[in-house]
């Protein structure tokens, strides 16, 4: 499990896994899990193109993810940002649809881009993915306070002087990197399990920022090291073990805080700026 | 047919049992999910339609699996996963995008394995491809009663419940306090919203169903804000994106680069795109003016 082609596959899914949970964490914070499922979607059809036109996968991938998170963002300043996101998710998907279809090459790589195929990364691989993976962690490192402040409180940043729309656009493009690099990994479906499952459950566990956002890390790696050892084990698909697990911590983390949260309820822990009706899990975040 | 359309129309579109076929369905499924994804957008449930054309890609090839026609299987992983969603808690705004993400993450993980099995034990090649991206000229006609059936009960659905579900939406307080139950109505139309997603899926694929959802109807409500006329209208956009993609995909056949054709997924869902794209014009048009002339 752990000789020859199968050190490159733990190397880099440990990458995918340490920028899925930092991106990730902000996702949810941010409730952007549409986006962080439209843009890997999305660049699917990148990746068709490439495979079409025969250039390196990663650049279609960048490209279309870019472009996703461009259209979603320029648009979704204006009309419906949710009906807008899933218009340009589906527009690249039908340009996918056709770019498979034009191309030769059918099913297995439909199917090894959707799904992912970890145990068969290419040393060649290792760098692209790691340098990809710096820049994001790097981006959110020097944002980390101000998104962090305009994901929880919009208005407090606007006041502080950080345009949400700005803050908005980095953001989607920060989404989109890591799109370019997880997906060849675990595909483009699964790139938003990982991005979703374990910082949501992380959030569960603890309402202190820092603290969710390295748990969230821990637990993005810990789920992509499980699924990698059972797909090795039982040869089923990576996806299949990233998806379930994914939602098996959030399970945990929801019966884990289930008795707290009703706590924070009875104890009236509302800021003026939500209605009582909001789940507490927003504003515990930063007391 | 007359000498002037034979440039649209290529030869034997108006004879084939497929076409005809997909026309009808095409129609049906179109005008539904146009109607319906006005309340989906003013709901702004797009993510939930997203995520159970989605979940719907489990269904499809888990029925794949046990040699079920696909549309079944939409239905009951649509259902399903409306109920899952409604569980883990889909009414409250805030979380209720992550609600409907961890029931999707979990559902494409299943959908992986089912389409694994798929393609090594059962050797079903193109299940993949059919699920995902459908294949509206495949449809049988024998599978036009159960279309028609599904179309009535979400008709019947609609009709029973738009008004207070209209009331609901735009204003949940107003409602409760009137005593609309605005819980039940929310579960009444997740459970519409499947049905039709399962239809859709049949037609353009699982993972583009959303287009027909939320394509004609974003459209439609930029154009006029009275939910009435944007049915209307969002059904019709809806219903003509759906037939000139079946035209643009049949004449496509004697296209470059293979003559295999072109999906007509594609042509559906760029048509719908241009279509959102144009109705933000007046809009644009009247905001320039609004400013005096210059942007």
């Amino acid at each position: 499990m752990f000789s020859g082609f199968m050190v490159n596959a733990w190397v880099v899914a440990s990458v995918v896994a340490v920028v899925a949970g930092v991106v990730g964490f902000f996702v949810v914070l941010r409730g952007s899990a549409f986006v962080a499922h439209a843009i890997p979607n999305g660049a699917f059809a990148g990746a068709a193109g490439a495979v079409l036109i025969g250039v390196d996968t990663l650049v279609g991938l960048a490209v279309f993810s870019l472009l996703g998170a461009l259209v979603i963002g320029v648009l979704g300043r204006r009309g419906r940002h949710d009906a807008v996101t899933a218009l340009a998710l589906v527009t690249m998907l039908g340009l996918g649809a056709l770019f498979l279809s034009l191309s030769s090459e059918y099913e297995p790589a439909v199917y090894s881009l959707l799904f992912g195929e970890v145990l068969g990364i290419s040393s060649n691989e290792l760098a692209p993915t790691a340098s990809l993976a710096a820049v994001c962690v790097l981006v959110v490192a020097l944002l980390y306070r101000p998104l962090m402040l305009s994901s929880v409180f919009a208005e407090a940043g606007q006041a502080r002087g950080i345009d949400p729309w700005r803050m908005e656009i980095v953001f989607l493009f920060v989404v989109a990197l890591a799109t370019t690099m997880t997906v060849p990994v675990v595909g483009t479906f699964l790139v938003f399990s990982l991005m979703i499952g374990a910082p949501a459950a992380a959030r569960s566990f603890t309402a202190k920022p820092a603290l969710a956002l390295w748990l969230s890390v821990a637990l993005a790696l810990a789920t992509v090291w499980a699924a990698i050892a059972l797909s090795y084990t039982t040869d089923y698909p990576i996806g299949f073990f990233v998806g379930s697990i994914g939602a098996a911590l959030y399970a945990l983390g929801r019966v884990w805080a289930a008795p707290r949260r009703r706590l924070d309820v009875d104890g009236a822990v509302t800021s003026g700026t939500q209605p009582p009706s909001h789940p507490p899990e927003r504003h515990t975040i930063l007391t | 047919m007359s000498h002037f359309l034979a440039p649209v129309f290529e030869t034997g579109f108006f004879d084939s049992d497929a076409v005809r076929t997909a026309v009808i369905v095409g129609a049906v499924v179109a005008l539904l999910s146009g109607g319906l994804g006005v309340f989906t957008v003013m709901r702004r449930q797009s993510f939930a339609a997203e995520a159970l054309g989605d979940v719907d890609t489990t269904g499809g090839s888990g029925a794949f699996l046990v040699g079920a026609g696909p549309l079944w299987g939409f239905l009951a992983s649509g259902v399903l996963a409306a109920g899952a969603m409604e569980l883990v808690g889909i009414q409250r705004t805030r979380g209720r995008d992550l609600a409907t993400g961890i029931v999707l993450a979990a559902a494409l993980g299943l959908a992986a394995l089912f389409l694994y099995f798929d393609t090594t034990v059962h050797d079903t090649t193109g299940a993949a491809q059919t699920v995902l991206f459908g294949s509206i000229f495949t449809i049988t006609g024998s599978t036009i009663p159960l279309v028609a059936v599904l179309a009535f009960v979400v008709v019947a659905i609609m009709l029973v419940i738009h008004r207070p579900l209209l009331l609901s939406t735009v204003s949940p307080e107003i409602a409760t306090a009137r005593g609309v139950p605005v819980r039940l109505l929310g579960v009444a139309y997740l459970l519409a919203l499947a049905f039709a997603v399962a239809l859709c899926a049949l037609t353009i694929g699982s993972i583009l169903s959303t287009a027909l959802l939320v394509g004609p109807a974003a459209a439609a409500l930029r154009v006029s804000k009275r939910p009435g006329r944007a049915i209307l209208a969002a059904a019709l956009l809806g219903a003509a994106s759906m037939w000139l993609g079946i035209v643009l995909a049949y004449d496509s056949y004697y296209w470059p680069p293979k003559g295999t054709g072109w999906p007509v997924s594609f042509f559906v869902v760029t048509i719908v795109f241009v279509i959102y794209l144009l109705s933000g014009v007046p809009g644009w048009r009247e905001r320039r003016r609004a400013r005096g002339g210059r942007g």
